[in-house]
């Protein structure tokens, strides 16, 4: 099954934005696991979209406020949840920041 | 032919017995939780007539076991996009030899990647085979809320591939804990004098013991869960004896010894026994190695309150929560005198706002070293937090009594 790890911190995170993962990702992309996966620049860099009425739409800033944000993300392959929370639990953001596993949807 | 009484009677007891075998299995065949649930109804409603006709079984597991799944194999042919899982099923036999899948089905329940309400509503719907408006009833929420959150968490076990399987051993020890805590909220839900009404009440701890018995016979290694199974044994034995015919609260020293079940209470000390040689204590270990020292005592008088203390100190190096502790200043207070389990209370106030019984232990301190006003003071504390009728009711007699 495919997993997405969304990689989300509040703004102390952001300290651990250099650190990488390259122990992580060199060991669960030799286990097969690891597909894909990027840090992201912080959300004051970000620019919200919509389309209503035919109209664009734009905002300064992330798509909600919240204490926590998204900083990175991984797509794994895993057997089940349970080695999808193995690889998760062992990646170093796990250590300061959170997080979560959603299982992709591909029609 | 066979009556029809007798049939019914037949398929109520393969009911009570194998249904969570049985749906195990099929969950384990198919992959497919909500078709192997309507299979095994179905292979329930045939079994009424079909016994009728032909005589009960010999092996009733096995019988529903093959039927359910014939059904559940008609009904994947007949889908297109069954035609996938069809492969996983291994062909046709009698299922004679069917595996015990119970043990999955209880581990992928207790998954704790579901809300802990989930887990417990899932224990009961699949493996105790309870209806969900038995379930809701027995939760205090609407059938629809609970149907919702029966649908939600086997969509999720089915989406985010939560595994059907008993974890790995290096996982066991981890996981183990989360299955056993499921069981226990059950039983205590089931025990707890507050909420729901009595029948549904004994029900869920009659379920609790009986899977806590299932699973300790297919984890023989496990003392844990052995451990479980003999505290709720020795607990679920003085049951009767709880309540007076008032339905008022009858503390544990006053208690008619002889009301409780005394069967219940010898497997109990059976089961903790052979638990003890695997030689690994736990907390439900320890725990029902108290419920034991209580349960064996022939009086009041006689109970080993020093062995009870020690047992508290063992117990609060696996789970040092201020309840523990609370109950340790008890025992403490029974062993070496009122004094010194007041001592203990000392601190408890900031940890444990707002529950009754620390007032109510206080009071009762106080109340043994003849210090009439502060136990009354402390008793009006208690009866303002007490959350049950029966407990209100008990502290408002001490009251009279001191005043």
């Amino acid at each position: 099954m495919e997993y997405m790890l969304l990689i989300c911190g509040d703004e102390s995170a952001a300290a651990h934005a250099a650190d990488g993962c390259d122990g992580w990702a060199d060991e669960m992309a030799a286990r097969g696991v690891l597909r894909d996966g990027a840090g992201l620049r912080p959300p004051s860099d970000a620019t919200t979209v919509r389309r209503r009425a035919g109209e664009v739409l734009l905002t300064d800033g992330p798509f909600a406020e919240t204490r926590e944000q998204i900083g990175g993300f991984c797509l794994i392959e895993c057997a089940d949840l349970d080695e999808a929370v193995e690889v998760a639990g062992r990646h170093p953001a796990a250590a300061y920041g959170t997080i979560e596993i959603r299982p992709v949807l591909r029609p | 032919m066979t009556g029809a009484a007798e049939v019914r009677r037949a398929v109520d007891a393969a009911f009570r017995d194998e249904w969570g075998q049985v749906l195990a299995t099929v969950i384990g065949l198919t992959g497919d939780w909500e078709l192997a649930e309507e299979c095994v109804q179905d292979a329930f409603a045939r079994a009424l007539e079909r016994w009728e006709r032909d005589g009960v079984p010999r092996r009733p597991g096995a019988w529903l076991t093959t039927t359910a799944r014939r059904r559940a194999l008609d009904r994947l042919r007949r889908d297109a996009a069954g035609a996938a899982k069809l492969r996983r099923i291994v062909p046709e036999g009698d299922a004679e030899d069917v595996p015990d899948d119970r043990l999955r089905l209880m581990f992928t329940c207790c998954h704790p990647a579901l809300a802990m309400d989930a887990r417990v509503a899932l224990t009961l719907r699949t493996l105790a085979g309870l209806t969900t408006a038995e379930i809701a009833r027995a939760f205090l929420v609407s059938e629809d809320t609970m149907s919702k959150r029966l649908t939600r968490a086997k969509r999720k076990i089915r989406d985010a591939g939560v595994p059907y399987r008993v974890p790995p051993a290096h996982l066991l020890p981890e996981r183990l804990p989360g299955v056993l805590a499921v069981l226990y909220l059950l039983f205590t839900r089931g025990y707890a004098a507050s909420a729901g009404d009595a029948l549904v009440r004994r029900d869920l701890s009659a379920e609790a013991v009986r899977l806590a018995r299932v699973l300790s016979g297919l984890l023989p290694r496990e003392p844990e869960a052995a451990g479980l199974l003999a505290l709720m044994l020795l607990h679920d034995a003085r049951r009767d004896a709880r309540l007076d015919a008032a339905g008022d609260l009858v503390l544990l020293e006053d208690q008619d010894r002889s009301r409780w079940d005394a069967a219940a209470v010898a497997e109990g000390v059976a089961v903790l026994r052979a638990a003890r040689r695997e030689a690994r204590p736990g907390p439900y270990q320890v725990q029902a190695e108290i419920a034991a020292c209580h349960a064996t005592a022939r009086k009041a008088a006689e109970t080993d309150w020093p062995r009870i203390a020690a047992l508290y100190d063992r117990l609060a190096v696996f789970v040092p929560t201020p309840v523990v502790a609370l109950n340790r200043a008890v025992a403490v207070g029974m062993a070496e005198g009122p004094e010194r389990g007041l001592a203990l209370l000392d601190g408890l106030d900031d940890r444990l706002p707002g529950y009754h019984l620390l007032p109510a232990t206080r009071a009762d301190l106080l109340r043994r070293l003849g210090r009439a006003a502060e136990a009354a003071a402390a008793y009006r504390e208690a009866l303002a937090l007490a959350p049950t009728e029966p407990e209100r009711r008990f502290l408002a007699r001490r009251i009279a009594e001191i005043e």
